[in-house]
């Protein structure tokens, strides 16, 4: 029995209210006291559909929220998804469903969704302390030890410290320290195990390679399609880190080299440390100095203060500065950075180019307005 | 100073007339004396003269050259300063070895720059300066390289806290370099502009180490430097040279003892491949390879020339397998120690066993630590392998995934001589593989069979057997780490009681509680220092700790989110100088 199209709203606010009080499990919570009669057609509808919008929401979250319009507004929706979190931090007995908590970290903006870690281990673990792994109780018959890492935190790569951003979105203001993330729910955490010093964490993690990318690097070896190892490495390092980042997992640098013109010498930046354009071009602004080399037009007091109401982009974002930052991308092109979305810049990126806007131009890269 | 007549007694008959000595009453004249000590290195031995008498005493504080402090905070400088003259070359340590895996907050200290202070005044004459484990800030650097005008060595081994800027100060203003060895340096993006700085007329390097620096450094700088250094015998270079640029560098320096390479992976052109390869040909004196990032197959055999007279092979930072190892092992007869990833397998290793009769050091380490791609890695049969070929094998770091007690009791039998044993069994608390049961036998033979044990790292499901055993039979036990073991307070126990030349004791994560820390209250004093983090110890136990022994310095390192009843991490250590003034915020002494 399909409900009328004009009803479907009040029919639809009337039982997410009902879902909403309902879904509140603990009994002890007074019912609403509500005439009987009204209630009792209503309360048949409500469980009926508070079902149904359970199971959507599920399906809804992974499609992407494309079920959700035949039910309700996004407001209301988002209301009950808070609800159901709600319930689900009072329950113990969480429902171990990844598809749900991921969509509940994407929608709730922010949260680093109380993970239950999927058996596969170390869901997010890489993400905020690149030595901290979770391992579930399986791992741990007896004894669990649940060490907050904060107070030990690599001495100073900023991976570690920044590597909070597990979902990348640039909206997410989300701070990057090393201290232990709130809210953070992890069946156990072994931070300094196995025992493998920092730096050599740091070089595995940066020149991890998959037996599949071993295998054929040494099958083309014997053909000698030297072109093919090189671009392959390359390819993997980025490769491994989106594999890891499907399976929840983040292996937490991407160096990747930058170089500025007139400048032999170039640095190495860590991207996976950044979420967004934004921090990457401050970051090599203060590698490269460059708001001191253009004659700092403003202050830091003075960003800070613009920093609420309109901010002008950073020196390399800028299409009307000095400086035009480049990156070479897997197909060995210069482009210029911002275009893409941050995801599809981070997989296709080789290295970066903070070029002389002078010189750019004749490169055949697309500019937007403000040519100088 | 009062004579003692017994000593004359005891004496034999063939001591040196004392009759012109400047003290009618010693035997020695001082001026003998001071002769023969200054013919002493080992700290060791130093310190034992030095308790003979207070001759001897203060004849040894006036030869004393070289200063090793194994503790930066059990002695301050100034007591130092005070009882040494002339120091010429100091090796400090600082953070305990724990830092190393995060466990430490990032302020925890080990700073060296008071130390630096106090040489400046009394030792203006040092000569070298190594350090582990400390943090040396730029501004360190900078009072380093104006105050010692005859400063000649600087080695560092994971220290942090320098930049750029301190590292151009030392090559800018010490003149008289001859070794700057920067090893395991946890700095990430320290820059390369250093190298840059050495003027135009330096020419006294020998020992060059930059590989853990991971910045770009200049090309052409570092060539100049190579080919202008001739007593150059030790480079490694990062990872940001590549083979074509090291052939160059080859060429400079053929007198080369020690060399790590930058990245093995370039696509090269056969004129390239063959002047590589000779270039490694021509480098007759080789004893030392590391490196090699990226190795593939086609090009590991640009090095077969040089490998012939290699003794110490270091191929941690190569991804490889079994059968190109053990290819590269073919043309390495003489190997005295190896260090490889585990993706080389078991089949590699047996490989090391049968091409390295003369192996005394192996070290496999693990390219997945935390098993994401669930790796096979390296077994017990591996283990075994390396124990049949390799019979005078007597330090090794193992990380696998899988042990039996059977393998390691046949793994010591063949190799009776080991000092370090560092068993890692990744997953805690793995039972034997087999046969389920703890891997106490497997550590009790370990215990048994190697008398010269000095170093254990034990690992696996342990109970308390395991400690009595090692209580019972490792009596030159100095170093021992323990994770995820033991049943009870009588594991620690035993350990403090019977193994009487301990030193270091590293504990995580085991039921030890307050009644096993407070049982080798006497002992402490006579080691070096004790870490536990989460253990059972409580703040009352330690502070009874540190009220009963005045001279250890007790330090809880609080963790967020714990409560006050809980220690968390625990450093006790014995000190003169006192609880120390540095400590951070979340560092207690009490």
């Amino acid at each position: 029995m399909a409900p009328p199209l004009i009803t479907t709203t009040t029919i639809s606010l009337l039982f997410s209210l009902h879902s909403f009080s309902s879904s509140l499990i603990p009994k002890t919570t007074p019912r609403i006291a509500q005439p009987l009669l009204r209630f009792s057609f209503l309360d048949f509808l409500g469980i009926f559909f508070s079902l149904k919008v359970e199971s959507l929401m599920r399906t809804a979250v992974v499609s992407g929220g494309g079920g959700l319009n035949s039910i309700g507004s996004m407001s209301t929706l988002s209301s009950e998804e808070k609800s159901m979190v709600m319930s689900s931090e009072d329950s113990s007995s969480y429902p171990d469903e990844p598809e749900l908590e991921l969509g509940l970290g994407l929608s709730l903006g922010g949260g680093k969704a109380k993970p239950r870690p999927p058996p596969a281990k170390a869901a997010a673990a890489g993400s905020w302390d690149q030595y901290a792994r979770i391992l579930t109780a399986k791992d741990f018959p007896s004894m669990v030890s649940t060490k907050a890492s904060s107070s030990s935190s690599s001495s100073s790569s900023s991976p570690a410290a920044k590597a909070n951003n597990n979902n990348g979105s640039c909206g997410t203001k989300r701070t990057a320290e090393p201290s232990s993330p709130p809210g953070r729910s992890a069946v156990s955490q072994v931070v300094g195990w196995p025992p493998i010093r920092a730096y050599r964490m740091n070089s595995l993690v940066n020149h991890a390679k998959s037996p599949a990318m071993e295998e054929s690097a040494s099958a083309i070896d014997k053909s000698k399609g030297m072109n093919l190892v090189l671009d392959k490495t390359n390819y993997s390092s980025n490769r491994n880190h989106n594999v890891a980042k499907e399976r929840g997992l983040v292996k937490t640098s991407l160096f990747i080299k930058v170089n500025m013109d007139g400048i032999p010498i170039g640095r190495k930046v860590d991207l996976s440390a950044h979420s967004c354009y934004d921090s990457l071009a401050h970051t090599l602004d203060h590698m490269f100095k460059l708001s001191a080399a253009v004659g700092a037009t403003r202050s830091k007091a003075e960003e800070e203060v613009i920093m609420g109401g309109k901010r002008r982009p950073p020196i390399l974002l800028d299409s009307s500065s000095d400086f035009v930052l480049t990156y070479e991308d897997k197909e060995g092109d210069w482009m210029l950075v911002g275009d893409v979305p941050w995801e599809m810049f981070l997989s296709s990126v080789r290295r970066l180019r903070i070029r002389r806007t002078a010189e750019v131009n004749g490169l055949g890269l697309m500019k937007g307005t403000g040519d100088s | 100073m009062n004579p003692d007549p017994k000593k004359s007694k005891v004496l034999p008959s063939n001591l040196p007339n004392s009759n012109g000595s400047s003290h009618p009453h010693s035997l020695f004249p001082d001026e003998v004396l001071e002769k023969v000590l200054s013919l002493i290195d080992s700290h060791k031995d130093r310190n034992s003269v030095s308790l003979v008498c207070k001759d001897w005493y203060n004849a040894e504080r006036w030869t004393r050259s070289n200063l090793f402090i194994g503790n930066c905070y059990s002695v301050s400088p100034e007591i130092v300063a005070r009882r040494f003259a002339k120091i010429k070359s100091v090796r400090l340590k600082g953070k305990p070895r724990f830092s190393d895996f995060n466990m430490l907050p990032r302020d925890w200290g080990a700073n060296v720059h008071s130390w630096l202070v106090m040489f400046a005044k009394a030792y203006p004459f040092l000569e070298e300066l190594r350090l582990k484990r400390m943090t040396v800030s730029d501004e360190s650097m900078e009072l380093l390289a104006k105050s010692f005008p005859q400063f000649r060595a600087l080695s560092l081994s994971s220290c942090d806290g320098f930049t750029d800027d301190g590292l151009k100060a030392i090559t800018t203003h010490c003149g008289n370099l001859t070794e700057l060895d920067i090893q395991d340096s946890v700095t990430v993006d320290v820059g390369g502009g250093w190298l840059s700085c050495f003027p135009e007329n330096f020419s006294s390097l020998e020992i060059l180490n930059f590989s853990s620096l991971n910045s770009e450094v200049s090309f052409e700088a570092l060539e100049k430097l190579v080919s202008r250094c001739r007593s150059l015998r030790v480079l490694k270079v990062n990872e940001n040279i590549t083979l074509d640029q090291l052939q160059r560098l080859l060429v400079h320096a053929p007198l080369l003892t020690e060399l790590s390479t930058g990245s093995f992976l370039q696509e090269l052109t056969p004129r390239q491949y063959e002047d590589i390869e000779s270039a490694f040909g021509n480098s007759k004196n080789l004893q030392v390879l590391s490196g090699l990032w990226d190795a593939t197959s086609f090009y590991l055999p640009v090095l077969y020339g040089a490998c012939s007279g290699l003794t110490f092979l270091n191929l941690s930072d190569a991804v490889l397998q079994s059968g190109e190892l053990a290819k590269l092992l073919a043309h390495c007869p003489n190997l005295r120690r190896l260090w490889v990833i585990d993706t080389v397998e078991d089949k590699g290793l047996e490989a090391v066993g049968s091409s390295c009769p003369l192996l005394e050091e192996l070290r496999v380490f693990p390219v997945d630590p935390y098993d994401l791609d669930h790796r096979h890695g390296v077994t017990e049969m591996g283990f075994l392998a390396v124990s049949r070929g390799c019979r005078k094998l007597r330090y090794v770091l193992y990380f696998c995934r899988r042990m039996t007690n059977a393998a390691v009791v046949t793994i010591v039998q063949n190799c009776p001589d080991f000092t370090h044993f560092r068993l890692c069994i990744m997953n805690p608390r793995q039972p034997d593989f087999l046969t389920n049961e703890p891997m106490d036998e497997a550590f009790g033979a370990v215990a048994k069979n190697c008398t010269k044990l000095r170093r254990l790292s034990v690992s696996g499901l342990l109970t308390d057997t395991t400690f009595e055993y090692i209580g019972k039979y490792a009596k030159n036990l100095e170093t021992l780490s323990v994770a995820f073991a033991g049943s009870s307070d009588r594991g620690m126990q035993c350990v403090l009681e019977g193994c009487p030349k301990l030193r270091k004791l590293e504990i995580r994560d085991c039921p030890f509680g307050n009644a096993a820390l407070l049982s080798g209250l006497k002992k402490y004093e006579m080691m070096r220092s004790l870490w536990m983090s989460a253990c059972n110890l409580t703040m009352k136990g330690c502070r009874l700790l540190a009220r009963e022994m005045p001279r250890l310095n007790v330090e809880v390192i609080k963790d967020d989110g714990s409560d006050e009843i809980q220690a968390d991490k625990v450093y006790v250590y014995r000190s003169v100088a006192g609880p120390r003034q540095d400590a951070p915020s979340v560092v207690l002494t009490l």
